[in-house]
This record gives C-alpha cells, sequence and structure tokens, in this order.
C-alpha cells in the first residue's frame, strides 16, 4: 500500500515507455562513454596501467555487458530518428506507434545478427 | 407484450469498487486509499458512481464537477492510471472485476481528495496570451477563409481541464514547464490568421521551460477529452519558431 499510498503508475502507452527506455539506454551510454573517455585516457599516464585495465575487460561479464551496450546504442539511435521523423516531419506524431515498432523490430533484428558472432567472440 | 417492454427498458446493473485516494489536511496529513462499493447502472459513468458515494455513503469526498457532460472540464481525474473526465467514462468500458481506482491529476497540489490547485496551471495560459491580438480597429467582420480557419481547428476544441498537462511526465517533475495545455493554446492563435500576436507568443514559447521541454511522450494525446492531436500541435509550434513565423 505505501506504493499507492503516493499516487498510482501512469498508465502511459507506447509513447510514454519509449521515452523512458530512451532516458535509460541514454543515461547507461553516458556512463559507458565517461568510463571510456577516462580510460583510453589512461594510455597517456601510463601504457601498462591502461594494458591492465583493457584486459580486464576481456571477461565474459564485461562481454555480455557490451551486449547490452549494442542493444542500447541500437534502440536510442534509431528511436532517436524517430523523435526526429515526429518533430520534422508533418505525419510524424500521427505514425509514432508504428514508428515504434518499427524502431523495436529494426532493433531486434540488428542485434540478432551481432549477438551470436558476438557470444562466440566473447566465450572462445 | 407488457414484459418484452419491460425487459427492454431496464437497464442492467451491477456493484463496482472504487478505490478513492482521499485526502483531507483539516483532518490528518495522511492521504489513504478507501474502497466504496455501489450499485450501477450500464449507462452510468465514474461521475455517477461518485455521486452516489458523496450523496449515499460519505458527503465528504470532494470532487470538482461543473456541467457533467464533457463541456466545463471540471472534472479531469486519474482514473485507472490514466487522465480522463469522469463524466465522459463509462463505468461498463473499465474491468469491472477489479476495482477501479480514482485519484487526483497529477502534477498540481491536491487541497482535499480529488481537487487541485489549478493555479499554475492557469497562470502558465495566461502567460501565452491567450487573446486576439490586432492593431486595427474592429469595426467591421475580421474576414478568414475556410481553410484558414481549419488550419488551427483542433486547437480550438480546448476545455482546460488540464488533463493533457497533468499527464506530461515533464510537468510532474518541473512545475515551470509551460505544460501542453498553454501552449495547445498558444497554437490556437498562432496559427490563426486574423491574430498578429504570433511573434510574440512564439517568443514566450522558445523558452527552456517553454515547447523545447516537450519529449513527445504523447501521454497528453491520449490523454485529451477532446481528442485534440497535442502532441503534433506541440511540433507544429516548434516548427514555427525554427522558421520564424507561422
Amino acid at each position: 500500500m505505501s506504493l499507492l499510498s503516493s499516487g498510482t503508475l501512469y498508465r502511459g502507452k507506447v509513447g510514454m515507455w519509449s521515452w523512458v527506455l530512451h532516458r535509460i539506454t541514454g543515461v547507461a551510454m553516458f556512463f559507458f562513454l565517461l568510463v571510456h573517455v577516462l580510460d583510453t585516457a589512461l594510455v597517456r599516464v601510463s601504457p601498462a596501467a591502461y594494458d591492465v585495465v583493457i584486459a580486464s575487460y576481456k571477461t565474459p561479464i564485461i562481454g555480455l555487458a557490451e551486449l547490452g551496450l549494442v542493444a542500447a546504442v541500437l534502440y536510442h539511435g534509431l528511436n532517436g530518428l524517430r523523435i526526429t521523423l515526429i518533430d520534422f516531419w508533418s505525419k510524424g506524431a500521427k505514425y509514432q506507434n508504428q514508428m515504434f515498432w518499427v524502431v523495436m523490430a529494426v532493433t531486434v533484428a540488428l542485434f540478432v545478427g551481432f549477438a551470436p558472432g558476438h557470444i562466440i567472440n566473447v566465450f572462445s | 407484450m407488457v414484459d418484452d417492454v419491460k425487459v427492454i427498458a431496464e437497464v442492467p446493473s451491477f456493484t463496482v469498487t472504487l478505490m478513492v485516494r482521499r485526502y483531507d489536511p483539516e483532518v490528518s496529513e495522511e492521504v489513504k486509499w478507501v474502497d466504496y462499493e455501489v450499485t450501477v447502472y450500464g449507462t452510468d459513468r465514474v461521475l455517477d458512481a461518485l455521486h452516489k458515494i458523496k450523496w449515499e455513503i460519505d458527503g465528504s469526498l470532494t470532487f470538482r464537477r461543473s456541467c457533467a457532460h464533457g463541456v466545463c472540464g471540471s472534472d479531469a481525474m486519474r482514473i485507472n492510471g490514466r487522465n480522463r473526465l469522469a463524466c465522459k467514462t463509462l463505468i461498463k468500458d473499465l474491468d469491472i472485476t477489479q476495482p477501479i481506482y480514482v485519484e487526483p491529476i497529477k502534477g498540481l497540489a491536491v487541497e482535499k481528495d480529488l481537487v487541485v490547485n489549478m493555479e499554475p496551471f492557469y497562470k502558465a495560459y495566461r502567460d501565452i496570451n491567450p487573446f486576439l491580438i490586432a492593431n486595427d480597429k474592429p469595426e467591421k467582420e475580421r474576414l478568414q477563409s475556410p481553410e484558414d480557419r481549419a488550419r488551427f481547428d483542433d486547437t480550438t476544441k480546448c476545455i482546460l481541464c488540464a488533463a493533457c498537462t497533468t499527464s506530461c511526465p515533464v510537468f510532474w517533475t518541473d512545475g515551470q514547464y509551460f505544460g501542453p495545455a498553454a501552449i495547445v493554446n498558444a497554437h490556437r492563435f498562432i496559427f490563426d490568421s486574423r491574430d498578429e500576436g504570433a511573434e510574440v507568443r512564439l517568443d514566450i514559447l522558445n523558452d527552456k521551460e517553454g515547447v523545447w521541454r516537450c519529449r513527445t511522450t504523447f501521454n497528453c494525446t491520449e490523454a485529451c477529452p477532446r481528442g485534440i492531436q497535442v502532441t503534433k500541435a506541440i511540433a507544429e509550434v516548434k516548427q514555427a519558431i525554427l522558421k520564424g513565423r507561422p
């Protein structure tokens, strides 16, 4: 009941949840980029330390996280095109729902194309 | 024969449970969900059920309603998690096997039960100059072609119920945002060929808290009881700002 006493969750539709997912993937990518900039900058500080950090990335856990990163980039990028069309295409608002499912379909298709090869790489 | 007439005239009735989010600062600061069981008819709307509670069970239940027919825009509330007018939501269209959750619209301060302080909402509306701006004296009719009138027809339908603005996730966390309703009403004049204040209004909305706050979640479009294509209207205002004219 404590959750309910602060009001129920707003039951938005595709538009709202696509935005929530866009936020989550965007923030996740920001943190990846932050770490990425830091580890790359490390090479100027100490090449040996850089090697240690990069070697630590070649583990299955990071390998699986990379899968997540690719999924996030695919969704965020494609949904970004959808949002651009909503703002700039006169029929964008009308077809936003259908465009979301196209975004999801393309995201899944590209991800399915990428994942097997990557998983083989990570675990070999 | 008489029996047949009786069967036709009888409107099916059923029992539903309403969970209403109650808050009365004069009694307690605590917000609580209270359930009411009422017998309603297939023709009844959520507003009728609320009336039944207020008139027959608990007279302290507080909510706004004026015309009760979807014109005045007083009874916007969150019904089963979505902003709706209680007077336009038929109970039979909801899942009556589950309790119906009724709570105040989100993002505006609750004063009592389902009544919120609408002032920040009205202020945003006033801030966009919701009136005709024209320099010439009104000595004769201002003529307009049907095509020019059609340009802003959709946004003339607004009844200021606040269902759109309080469905917006941006507005919930940023009360400074003008919100969909104010932008819709700005759109109504910006794209009116008789109006000369488009530049002023575009300037007002070309702000961090103006149209650029919109994240196109389409909650507003989905919530509008008048079917206004709100997100589309906001996108058109964005375009007008980029072009520098309507």
